[in-house]
């Protein structure tokens, strides 16, 4: 598992280890029930402190993402990633929703839109 | 582990001043102050090398003040300390100050002692005399370790040693925590003083300031590495800041510069948001403490 942290970025660092968690659940590079490293050993890896790995797992226990057994460790929850994906979808959703205000708003054609996101696409 | 209440000691022109402060069990707290503040006089309490006016110190969950000697030997074999010179009369050998502090120490490991002297590079046929400060320094965080702690203290125990072997140093206690929770006995505890803030920064969970003998704060260290934050303001940013919801919540602290106003934000994301065109950055300990010990409140 590659966790990334940086002080210099806005987000706190539990949210940032949080998020990296979150994205390789989705992505599936964290399987369903695959153990994550102990707090403290993810604390000492990343050279931070217990108390920020203790918050990153407790907001993603919280989420439903992982669970944690009381003298095993913290595992990825089975199902996370359909949960995750429909949450992904619902914001997706929400950011459609928006273009296609402002696009009417601004008298642009569904069709325009299509093109735009299409050119997006091949730009990528 | 350690709890300390409202502990007194006065010694003249200097006294402790109703300080409390904790080590929980799997924490490191890091202790910072100007010299003079009273770090080394907590140290000794704890220690029962002196003895406070008044105030509680419970070490293991026992109150230290009304311990029977046999009880305070148990008690105090379970610390470990490391002081910022080497203890050991500099003529013996290395491996002479293991074989002391082996019947010093009923759970020493000579074992253990070895390996970590391996580990730290402190070579056993050396007398202590020739060892370089740092190297010495090594000497005593093995011995300390060697005999199976449950808290440490570290009294200024990283200075004299180069980046490097700060490095290290700060690597194996962690591992020291690390193998302690896995195996269920080891260095449960950690209290650490130190005037080197990047050590704090990596390994402490707590962080408590003194000075003058009083507490002037006792915070989570990523509240001051990861939430807090300093801005840098003109007259009439620091107005606006002063007036706003965030300047009205709560103290607010301040550092006039040459040419700017520093202000220590307690959440530089939330900050941010309000006050979007204001430059503000993450804030490191030194400055946090600068802003403690010679700013002013806004």
């Amino acid at each position: 598992m590659e966790i990334l942290v940086s002080n210099g970025s806005d987000l706190p660092i539990y949210e940032q280890i949080a998020s990296q968690i979150k994205n390789a659940i989705l992505s599936g590079d964290l399987e369903p029930e695959q153990k994550l490293p102990s707090i403290r050993s993810l604390a000492n890896g990343l050279g931070v402190s217990v108390i920020t790995t203790k918050r990153a797992y407790a907001d993603l226990e919280a989420a439903g993402l992982i669970y944690s057994v009381q003298g095993k460790g913290s595992f990825v929850r089975g199902g996370s990633v359909q949960f995750l994906r429909e949450e992904r979808l619902r914001c997706i959703e929400d950011l459609l929703s928006r273009s296609l205000e402002e696009a009417k708003g601004a008298g642009i054609s569904l069709e325009e839109l299509h093109q735009m996101l299409e050119l997006l696409a091949e730009g990528e | 582990m350690l709890q300390i209440a409202g502990l007194r000691k006065c010694y003249g022109d200097f006294s402790l001043d109703d300080v409390s402060l904790q080590v929980p069990e799997g924490c490191v707290v890091g202790l910072v102050g100007a010299n003079g503040a009273g770090k080394s006089t907590i140290i000794k309490c704890i220690l029962g090398l002196t003895q406070p006016d008044s105030g509680s110190i419970r070490l293991f969950g026992e109150e230290l003040a009304g311990m029977s000697q046999a009880d305070f030997v148990q008690a105090r074999s379970r610390i470990g300390v490391v002081f910022d010179t080497c203890a050991f009369p500099d003529v013996l050998s290395v491996r002479e100050a293991a074989r002391i502090a082996s019947r010093a120490y009923p759970a020493f490991d000579c074992g253990l002692f070895d390996s970590l002297a391996d580990r730290l590079g402190v070579p056993c046929k050396k007398r202590v005399k020739e060892l370089s400060r740092g190297t010495g320094m090594k000497l005593s965080i093995a011995l300390a370790l060697a005999a199976r702690p449950e808290l440490l203290i570290l009294d200024e125990a990283t200075a004299g040693l180069d980046p490097l072997a700060r490095g290290e140093v700060i690597g194996l206690l962690r591992d020291c925590m690390l193998q302690a929770e896995e195996e269920g006995c080891g260095v449960r505890g950690i209290l650490m003083s130190s005037h080197i803030s990047e050590d704090l920064e990596k390994l402490a969970d707590y962080v408590v300031c003194l000075d003058e003998g009083k507490v002037v704060f006792s915070v989570e260290a990523c509240q001051i590495t990861d939430s807090a934050g300093v801005a840098h303001c003109t007259h009439s940013d620091l107005e606006r800041v002063r007036c706003s919801d965030l300047g009205q919540l709560g103290a607010l602290r301040v550092l006039q510069r040459p040419y700017c106003i520093d202000v220590l934000v307690p959440d530089r994301q939330a900050f941010a948001l309000v006050f979007p065109d204001i430059a503000i950055e993450r804030v490191g300990l030194d400055e946090y403490l600068a802003f403690f010990l010679k700013g002013d409140v806004l």
